[in-house]
């Protein structure tokens, strides 16, 4: 059923198809799940800074919403700690797959997950604008007890969580920090909860 | 602290709410000493605006004094500052080109969600102005937490009385912005639709920037006869025919530059606005554009089209086959007021804008939903209202 990518005519991204197989077109591991969702921001700062600072996997927890931690292992390996519902957490460990510094970043998560995932952010130097940074992260759509997890790790819409992850990302690099719009200490721990 | 807080359509009160703190490091918190009620707060007021939620603190325009200051401030407890309404980064690519509220950062990355659904890219942060505005808490209050107050607040010299910079936050900058983008030549005719305060320095700018004649339009003869003061010629939509008066005025050929300072709800027993009003009440359109459309109409051939003035939704019955046909530019936007600040802060200083004529009221911030209603209701008697906490 599924098209080739080479069927596509225009330049679209795979990630904004309306037909044919983007996980293939972009390379992604079929394995971890059939929906993927991509997601496009430019950040005024230099894509070296952007990368050393995303490769730190440990700095993610600090953008991305539902991810409380995460903990190398080794050089490749980490050990993810999610938001899961009813203030449970799920637990995996993910493996990066594709490196090149400055420009790419994909990791996926390993056999054993519950959750099987996977994502990749690039990184593409704008010149006077910054950077173009593009994830794109497959998943399981919800369905079942792990759908409902997955759902929970990506709040609503995977979109919409993927698309707030990296606006957070884009205002910690070139502000250096998160905006809210709290006005006391409780309602913004609420807030980020 | 004490707020005045939204809790409905004409429903606003002074409560006690729990004062703001140092939250993110280039906060700072300022003890508000002045801040005023504008046209844009009366569409809050009148339930025009959506995303509003019961209990909010309105207000973006305020100044005060500094009292706290996070590690990044680069302002010193004790200065004066008057703040922008528009919440920006400084740090973006649209602030690295002064389009401050086009900036990335100022809007929480959730509340960004509505503004890219509705208009394709998310705007700045504002103060006091629904939570797709990014739901920061606004000005008529005691204190206020202002993010970004390293590339925001500007410093006011001592010695300065408040009313004279007050506007600074907002309505002078905007009346400038739009006599900026009528992109006026020497000897042009411009009109203005409104003479709130918005439109009333959009007139003083008009004549700075080098009009020859300004023609400001509205129904209250209070207004119109400060716009005269500035050397304006009048017409009151109530007593004549708008565009038959405008033609007669420029000899056939309409004004060069056309303002809409006016907005969403304008008024007048005009047809297109009573269908508007029938549409919003009914919620087929959002907003009522009778302004804007009339000077589409009026405005020569080639001519520039300026508007100030806050839409916030759709309209129909643009006349876009007008617009089209006589090959008219727009330009609007909400103001990048720190582009405009230290400019317009030394022209008050050299007394070439005059500031404090338009204030018509001051009054506690206690008694503020007073002064909502009188604003509201009696648009000939009371141009600017400005509260200042600890008044009475
Ligand atoms: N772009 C920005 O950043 C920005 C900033 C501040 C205010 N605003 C907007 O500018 C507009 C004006 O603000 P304001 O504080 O002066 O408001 P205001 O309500 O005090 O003034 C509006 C004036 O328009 C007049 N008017 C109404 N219908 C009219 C018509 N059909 N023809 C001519 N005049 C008419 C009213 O009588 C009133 O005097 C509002 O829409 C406000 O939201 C925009
Ligand atoms: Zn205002
Ligand atoms: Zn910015």
């Amino acid at each position: 059923m599924s098209q080739s990518p080479t069927d596509h005519t225009d330049d679209a991204p795979p990630t904004t198809w309306k037909k044919g197989d983007p996980i293939a077109a972009e390379g992604l591991p079929t394995t971890t799940g059939d929906s993927i969702v991509g997601r496009t921001v430019t950040i005024n700062r230099p894509a070296a800074e952007l990368f050393a600072y995303f490769r730190d996997f440990t700095n993610l927890p600090r953008f991305m919403e539902n991810v409380v931690s995460i903990t190398p292992i080794d050089a490749t390996r980490s050990h993810w700690v999610v938001k899961a519902p009813a203030g449970r957490t799920v637990e995996w460990d993910a493996v990066v797959t594709d490196e090149t510094p400055d420009r790419v970043i994909a990791w996926t998560s390993e056999p054993s997950a519950d959750v099987a995932n996977s994502g990749r952010v690039e990184f593409r130097d704008a010149g006077a604008r910054g950077t173009v940074v593009t994830a794109t992260i497959v998943y399981d759509p919800p369905a079942g007890i792990v759908g409902k997890i997955v759902a929970k790790m990506f709040q609503r819409e995977p979109a919409i969580q993927a698309r707030r992850d990296l606006r957070r990302f884009k205002q910690l690099m070139e502000t250096g920090e998160i905006a809210t719009g709290s006005f006391t200490r409780k309602q913004h721990d609420e807030e980020f909860a | 602290m004490r707020a005045l807080a939204w809790h409905g359509r004409h429903d606003v009160r002074v409560d006690t709410v729990d004062d703001p703190e140092i939250l993110n490091p280039r906060d700072c918190i300022i003890k508000v000493t002045s801040t005023a009620i504008c046209g844009s707060d009366l569409h809050l007021y009148d339930g025009y605006i959506p995303t509003m939620q019961a209990g909010d603190i309105l207000g973006h325009e305020f100044m005060g004094e500094v009292v706290e200051i996070g590690p990044k401030s680069t302002l010193k407890k004790g200065q004066r500052v008057v703040v922008p309404f528009t919440i920006a980064c400084g740090s973006c690519y649209h602030c690295g080109k002064h389009q401050y509220s086009a900036c990335d950062n100022g809007l929480p990355a959730d509340n960004q969600d509505i503004a890219q659904e509705l208009y394709g890219q998310p705007m700045s942060g504002l103060f006091g102005y629904s939570h797709m505005t990014g739901g920061y808490a606004g000005g008529q209050a005691e204190y206020v937490r202002v993010p970004f107050s390293d590339v925001g607040p500007i410093v006011i010299p001592d010695g300065i009385e408040d009313d004279k910079v007050l506007f600074l936050s907002d309505i002078l900058p905007t009346g400038w912005q739009a006599a900026e983008n009528a992109q006026i030549e020497p000897g042009d005719t411009v009109a203005v639709w409104g003479c709130g305060p918005v439109g009333l320095f959009a007139v003083q700018s008009a004549f700075l920037m080098g009009a020859e004649r300004v023609i400001a339009i509205d129904h209250f003869p209070k207004r119109l006869a400060l716009a005269k003061r500035f050397g304006a010629e009048t017409i009151n939509f109530e007593e004549s025919a708008v565009y038959e008066a405008l033609m007669a005025m420029t000899g056939g050929i309409g004004p060069d530059a056309v303002i809409d300072s006016v907005g969403l709800e304008a008024h007048g027993f005009f047809v297109d606005n009573v269908i508007d009003q029938i549409k919003k009440s009914t919620f087929l359109g959002t907003d009522r554009a009778h302004a804007i459309r009339q000077a589409i109409i009026a405005c020569r051939k080639g001519g520039r089209v300026s508007m100030p003035a806050v839409y916030g939704g759709l309209v129909d019955k643009f006349p876009l086959g007008a617009f089209m046909e006589k090959g008219l530019t727009l330009k609007t936007g909400q103001t990048h007021v720190q582009h405009y600040m230290p400019a317009l802060l030394n022209a008050i200083l050299e007394e070439k804008i005059d500031t404090t004529f338009l204030i018509s009221h001051r009054m506690d911030l206690e008694e503020a939903p007073q002064g909502y209603k009188m604003f509201h209701d009696d648009q000939n008697e009371v141009t600017k209202v400005v509260l200042k906490p600890g008044f009475n």
